[in-house]
C-alpha cells in the first residue's frame, strides 16, 4: 500500500462525514484532513506487516 | 520532614507533632502563593480539605488510626470524579455537567487512608496530549522553567509535586500521560499494569490503554500511595481481581536476583544525548550490561495511535457531532479525524497489539526489568510546535511519546524515575517489567534512590 494522497483523503472526509452525521466545520477541514492522512499512513504501516492468526476477540462474559 | 515527604507528614501527624489541619493550612497557603505562576490547579477545595483534616485530627484524639496517609495533602487530575465537583477532564464542554455524586474508587481509597484532598489539577483536554497546553484553562508551567511545558496530559499532577504544592498526586496514562510529565518535571510516576488499579470514576480516553497511577517525590511515597489504591473493584470491568501486593515492604530487598537489561534499537535512537546518558548512568549503577532489542516499535506506536484516536472519538461522538467548536483546538481536529477511521484499521491495530505482546512475553522470560528513556528530550518551550533532534526537525508534541507509547500499548507496568544530574532541566528513565511485577520496579527504584543515582527535583 502507498501513502494516502491529500486530495483523496479530503474527498473521503467530504463524502463520509455527512453519512456519519458529523458536520466538519470549515475551519477544521484542513486539520481534519491532515490528521486523517497521518492516521491512514499509520494504517499503511500496519498493513505492510504480515500478521499470523492473532485472535483479538474481546473477552465477554454473558 | 519536608512538605514533599508524604510518609514523613503522616508520621508527624500520627505522633501528633503536627496536626492534619495545620498541614492542610500550610498546603493551601503554598497553593495560593505558587499556583498563580504554575497553573496546576483547576479547583482548590479549601473548605473540604480543612473539614477532612479536622476529621483526621479528631480520629487521632479519639484513639482511632486514620490510616497510613493520615493528614497527607494530595490532589488529582481533573478527570477523576470528586464528590461535589464537576469533572472537567480539561474540557469546556464538561463544565456544564452536574457535579460528581461520589468519588472515583482510587480517590475514595486514598481518603479512607487518611489523605486529605486539596484540589483538582489541570490537564490536556480529555487527556489527548503530551504537554498540558490547555486552550480553555491555560498551560501548566514547568516549575523548573516556567517558559516550558510541564508535559502531559497529567501536567498539573507532575508540576504540583515538582513545585512543592502537594507531596503526591494522581494522574492517568494512556500513551505516556503520567510518565512524560514525570520526566519533564523531575518526579516519580507509576503507570501500573493495565487492570491493576480501578478506573471507576475516572474519565476514559482510549479504553484499551487507560491506566491511573500516582506521582510523588520519593519512591516510598509512590509505593505508599500505590499500595493504598490496589485491590479488586467490581465497578470497573477492566480492574483485575488480584489481591493487594504491597510494594512498600519490599523496597529494601535489593536487586541482586533481578535480571536487568537496557532496551536498545528504537529506545536508543532519535533522542538527545542527555537522555541516553541518563539511561547509561542508571544501567551502570545497576551493573546492567545486557542489551535487548524490541522489534517493530514504530508499528506499535502507529497501532496505539489508531486505537486511541478511534476509541477517543467514539467516546465523544455526540459532542463532536453537535458542538465541535467547543472542543479545544489542540484536540478537536484529531478527534474528528479519529471519528472517520475505517473499523478495519482499528481491528488490525488490535491484532498487531497481540503480536507485539507475544514478543515482549518472550523477552520477559529472560529479563526482569528493562531500562529505557522516558522522553527523547527535556521540557520544550510552551507553544513550541517543532523541535530539532539529532539534526532532524520533528513535531514536538507527538514526539514526546516516542518511548512511552509502545509500552502502555500492551499494558506493561512502568515507573519513570528522575535521574540525578547537573543539567538544568530534568529527564526520566523508564523501569519496565512484565505484567503484575510492579514490586520488581519498586525494588530497583529504591536501590537507585538510596545510591543517589535518581532523585526527585522539587523546587525549594
Amino acid at each position: 500500500m502507498s501513502a494516502p494522497e491529500l486530495a483523496d483523503v479530503a474527498r473521503y472526509v467530504d463524502e463520509v462525514a455527512p453519512l456519519l452525521a458529523l458536520p466538519i466545520p470549515p475551519e477544521c477541514r484542513g486539520g481534519v484532513v491532515r490528521n486523517l492522512v497521518a492516521l491512514l499512513t499509520a494504517g499503511d504501516l500496519l498493513g505492510e506487516f504480515a500478521l499470523g492468526e492473532e485472535e483479538t476477540a474481546p473477552v465477554f462474559e454473558p | 520532614m519536608t512538605a514533599s515527604d508524604a510518609l514523613g507528614v503522616a508520621a508527624h501527624v500520627h505522633a501528633r507533632r503536627v496536626t492534619a489541619r495545620e498541614t492542610a493550612v500550610q498546603a493551601l497557603a503554598r497553593i495560593r502563593d505558587r499556583d498563580p505562576h504554575l497553573n496546576c490547579f483547576s479547583a482548590v477545595l479549601e473548605d473540604e480539605a480543612l473539614r477532612d483534616a479536622t476529621a483526621v485530627d479528631a480520629a487521632l484524639a479519639a484513639g482511632r488510626d486514620p490510616g497510613p496517609l493520615a493528614g497527607v495533602p494530595f490532589a488529582v487530575k481533573n478527570l477523576f470524579d470528586v464528590r461535589g465537583l464537576v469533572t472537567l477532564a480539561g474540557s469546556r464542554i464538561n463544565a456544564g455537567n452536574t457535579a460528581a455524586a461520589r468519588d472515583a474508587t482510587v480517590v475514595a481509597r486514598l481518603r479512607s487512608a487518611g489523605a486529605v484532598l486539596v484540589g483538582a489539577l489541570n490537564m490536556d483536554e480529555y487527556a489527548f496530549g503530551f504537554t498540558t497546553e490547555n486552550s480553555h484553562y491555560g498551560p501548566t508551567r514547568n516549575p523548573h522553567d516556567p517558559s516550558r511545558v510541564a508535559g502531559g496530559s497529567s501536567g498539573g499532577s507532575a508540576a504540583a509535586v515538582a513545585g512543592r504544592l502537594v507531596p503526591f498526586t494522581l494522574g492517568s496514562d494512556t500513551n505516556g500521560s503520567i510518565r512524560v510529565p514525570a520526566s519533564l518535571c523531575g518526579v516519580y510516576g507509576l503507570k501500573p499494569t493495565y487492570g491493576r488499579l480501578s478506573r471507576a470514576g475516572a474519565g476514559l480516553f482510549g479504553i484499551s490503554f487507560d491506566h491511573v497511577g500516582p506521582l510523588a517525590a520519593s519512591v516510598r511515597d509512590l509505593a505508599a500511595a500505590y499500595d493504598v489504591m490496589q485491590g479488586p473493584d467490581p465497578t470497573d470491568p477492566v480492574c483485575a481481581g488480584r489481591a493487594v501486593e504491597p510494594c512498600l515492604p519490599v523496597l529494601d530487598e535489593g536487586t541482586n536476583d533481578l535480571r536487568i537489561a537496557v532496551a536498545d534499537g528504537h529506545f536508543a535512537a532519535r533522542g538527545e544525548p542527555e537522555v541516553f546518558a541518563a539511561v547509561e548512568s542508571v544501567a551502570k549503577a545497576l551493573g546492567a550490561v545486557r542489551r535487548v532489542t524490541i522489534a517493530e516499535n514504530d508499528r506499535a506506536r502507529a497501532a496505539a495511535t489508531i486505537i486511541t484516536a478511534s476509541e477517543g472519538a467514539s467516546l465523544h461522538m455526540e459532542d463532536l457531532r453537535t458542538r465541535p467548536l467547543d472542543f479545544d483546538p489542540m484536540t478537536r481536529d484529531r478527534f474528528l479525524a479519529g471519528a472517520l477511521l475505517p473499523a478495519a484499521l482499528y481491528v488490525r491495530a488490535q491484532r498487531f497489539r497481540s503480536w507485539y505482546r507475544a514478543q515482549l512475553r518472550e523477552i520477559f522470560r529472560e529479563v526482569d526489568v528493562l531500562l529505557a528513556p522516558t522522553t527523547p528530550f527535556p521540557a520544550p518551550r510552551i507553544g513550541q510546535d517543532t523541535i530539532t533532534v539529532c539534526g532532524v526537525e520533528v513535531l514536538t508534541r507527538p514526539m514526546l511519546g516516542l518511548y512511552t507509547q509502545p509500552l502502555s500499548f500492551i499494558g506493561l507496568p512502568v515507573v519513570s524515575v528522575p535521574v540525578a544530574g547537573p543539567s538544568p532541566l530534568p529527564v526520566g528513565v523508564q523501569l519496565v517489567a512484565a505484567p503484575w511485577q510492579e514490586a520488581a520496579l519498586f525494588r530497583v527504584a529504591a536501590a537507585l534512590e538510596r545510591d543517589g543515582v535518581i532523585a526527585a527535583r522539587i523546587v525549594p
